[in-house]
């Protein structure tokens, strides 16, 4: 068993393919495993093997996929790790995990997460938060964290998340696994519980960059049902470069310096990082992005703006949770929402509602989407010099369960060099470049929309170079 | 810096109820997060246009084809408490509007 265990997805899927390996074996030793889930990672694990499978004869070849809870799938528990919404059973699919499910990577579980995908850390889940499987005293990140933590962990073979700021890249970088934000657009959101919907975009969450490409690869396309998703340019093939020859990597200054509070342990990691991207035969020159600094300003403007218009949805009428008593329906709205909603949603919702409000629009609202179009051109002019552009993912390394809590602008400041590139709609991937005490670090590759492809290439030669073993995790 | 006043006219739209406590923390939370915010004010954005999606499409629209949808009894099935109606048989129950505390 401790040998599946080692097993990348894509290498299990390719020995279910060659018959070397049973689908359903592979199945039942990650459902036993991730019901015995000591991080509190999943929130619901399948009871039983899909009825006539896994089909190991399929691009995914039958290896499970752990889903984050915000991703409706009919039947099964979807909750968006909030209380307002226990017990809810969509009756339909999301887009994407059908996909997936139908290229042959049944459904292993639902994974915990910030409520409504709102955090950085877990702690926001109204299930509970999941522990960091490097140190169980710490966070995993957020708002993926128990997609983060599961694959980290070995609980799944790969799992899917959502990013919105850093949502799949931040969990990625402090579990020490890879996560992708593919571009926006890339993959439907049909079926995601919506956050800020402008931002939302579903990605993978994966032992190693080639399993990211192979997932990613059977996510994407467009879809009628949502009218934001496009057509992919080109095809995801699995990435085989091993050198960065030619390679230009943009470094700005904005987003590595001071201000982003980046702690010396992760500093030294990502120069190390870019050491390596140039012994592969990149070029690594400075760059400037001079609007990134305000991207969290804004970014703290348009998402809770767009969650204050998404989430009044949840009013005790069609679904989840309702307090009434013998009352009117205003006030039933009203406790249904003080009830079911926890401190951090709250907060965002007013911030939202507070930026949107009448005689405050232009001065919030308004100002945070001209500032998006800096961010956009900031990017754009960048990508005329450099072919990439990398930064630290998270300042910070996996921190303390509780220790950011009280104060909710600390928290925000983990997206500090994430957003930008959230903003902009365009890909990132975080992938491991090393531990800082014990504790994965985060190192980020942005390109241009649609740039997935050359994206994983160049992640894929670095991952090579950088050579990080997990496997602690796993023990 | 947000006021009490402030706060609770905020949650009155976004029909939040609050308790004193919870007044007090979000008055001094939001201030400290908006204080940080507004920084972005002192950017020179004069003619730059807003952005409000990344991506350029717009007026997106399928062909007007009937299709599928989900049964009464299926789109019911998580209400907190779903009525009997006439005609289509099944509805939302809600308590009545009465006196409508928002604005």
């Amino acid at each position: 068993m401790s040998e599946l265990l080692e097993l990348t997805a894509a290498a299990a899927a390719e020995r279910v393919r060659a018959r070397e390996l049973d689908a359903r074996e592979l199945f039942d030793v990650y459902r036993e495993r991730a019901a015995a889930d000591e991080l509190n990672a999943f929130v619901w694990v399948a009871d039983d093997r899909p009825a006539n499978g896994p089909a190991g004869d399929t691009p995914l070849g039958g290896v499970p996929v752990a889903v984050k809870d915000l991703f409706c799938t009919e039947g099964v528990p979807s909750q968006a790790g909030s209380r307002i919404l226990e017990g809810y059973r969509p009756p339909y699919t999301a887009t994407v995990v059908k996909k997936l499910t139908g290229a042959g990577a049944p459904l292993l579980g639902k994974t915990n997460q910030d409520e409504f995908a709102m955090g950085s850390s877990n702690e926001n889940s109204g299930y509970g938060p999941v522990l960091n499987p490097w140190d169980r005293s710490r966070v995993p990140g957020g708002s993926s964290g128990g997609s983060a933590a599961a694959v980290a962990a070995g609980l799944a073979p790969w799992a899917i998340g959502t990013d919105t700021g850093g949502s799949i890249r931040q969990p990625a970088a402090l579990c020490g696994i890879v996560g992708l934000k593919p571009t926006y657009g890339a993959c439907s959101r049909y079926g995601m519980i919506a956050f800020a919907s402008s931002l939302d975009q579903a990605g993978p969450l994966t032992r190693d960059v080639t399993d990211a490409a192979l997932l990613f690869s059977h996510m994407l396309g467009r879809d009628d049902c949502d009218s934001t998703s496009l057509e992919y340019p080109g095809d995801i093939e699995l990435p085989s470069r091993e050198d960065l020859q030619g390679v230009r990597i943009g470094v700005p200054e904005e987003l590595i310096g001071s201000e982003s509070g980046a702690e010396p342990g992760v500093r030294k990691l990502f120069d190390a990082t870019l050491k390596l991207a140039e012994n592969l035969g990149a070029l690594v020159e400075p760059c400037r992005l001079p609007h990134a600094p305000h991207a969290l300003s804004a970014y703290y403007l348009i998402a809770p703006a767009e969650a204050s218009a998404n989430l009044a949805r949840y009013d005790g009428v069609r679904y989840g949770l309702r307090v009434a008593g013998d009352t009117d329906l205003v006030t039933m709205y009203e406790r249904t929402r003080a009830e079911g909603f926890g401190d951090e949603v709250k907060r965002r919702i007013m911030l939202g509602t507070y930026a949107l409000s009448s005689g405050y629009y232009d001065a919030y609202y308004g100002t945070a989407q001209k500032v998006r179009t800096k961010i956009f051109e900031d990017f754009r002019e960048a990508f005329e010099r450099f072919d990439v552009i990398a930064t630290p993912t998270s300042p910070w390394t996996a921190f303390e369960l509780g220790s950011k809590t009280a104060d909710p602008l600390a928290m925000y400041l983990n997206d500090f060099c994430t957003v930008p590139m959230s903003l902009a709609g365009i890909p990132a991937v975080s992938i491991p470049c090393g531990l800082s005490g014990g504790l994965p670090v985060g190192f980020q590759l942005a390109g241009p929309a649609f740039s997935e492809a050359r994206l994983l290439d160049a992640a894929y030669a670095l991952e090579r170079a950088i050579d990080f073993d997990g496997s602690a995790a796993r023990a | 810096m947000l006021d009490r006043a402030q706060v609770l006219h905020v949650a009155r739209l976004a029909r939040l109820r609050l308790s004193d406590d919870d007044v007090d923390r979000m008055a001094g939370e939001l201030s400290n997060v908006l204080d940080h915010i507004e920084k972005i004010g002192e950017l020179d954005l004069a003619g730059v246009p807003p952005t409000s999606h990344v991506i350029d499409v717009a007026g997106v629209a399928r062909a007007d084809e009937p299709q599928g949808c989900l049964a009464p009894e299926v789109a019911l099935a998580n209400a907190p408490e779903p009525v009997a109606v006439q005609p289509s048989g099944l509805g939302f129950g809600v308590p009545s509007p009465g006196q409508d505390s928002g604005e």
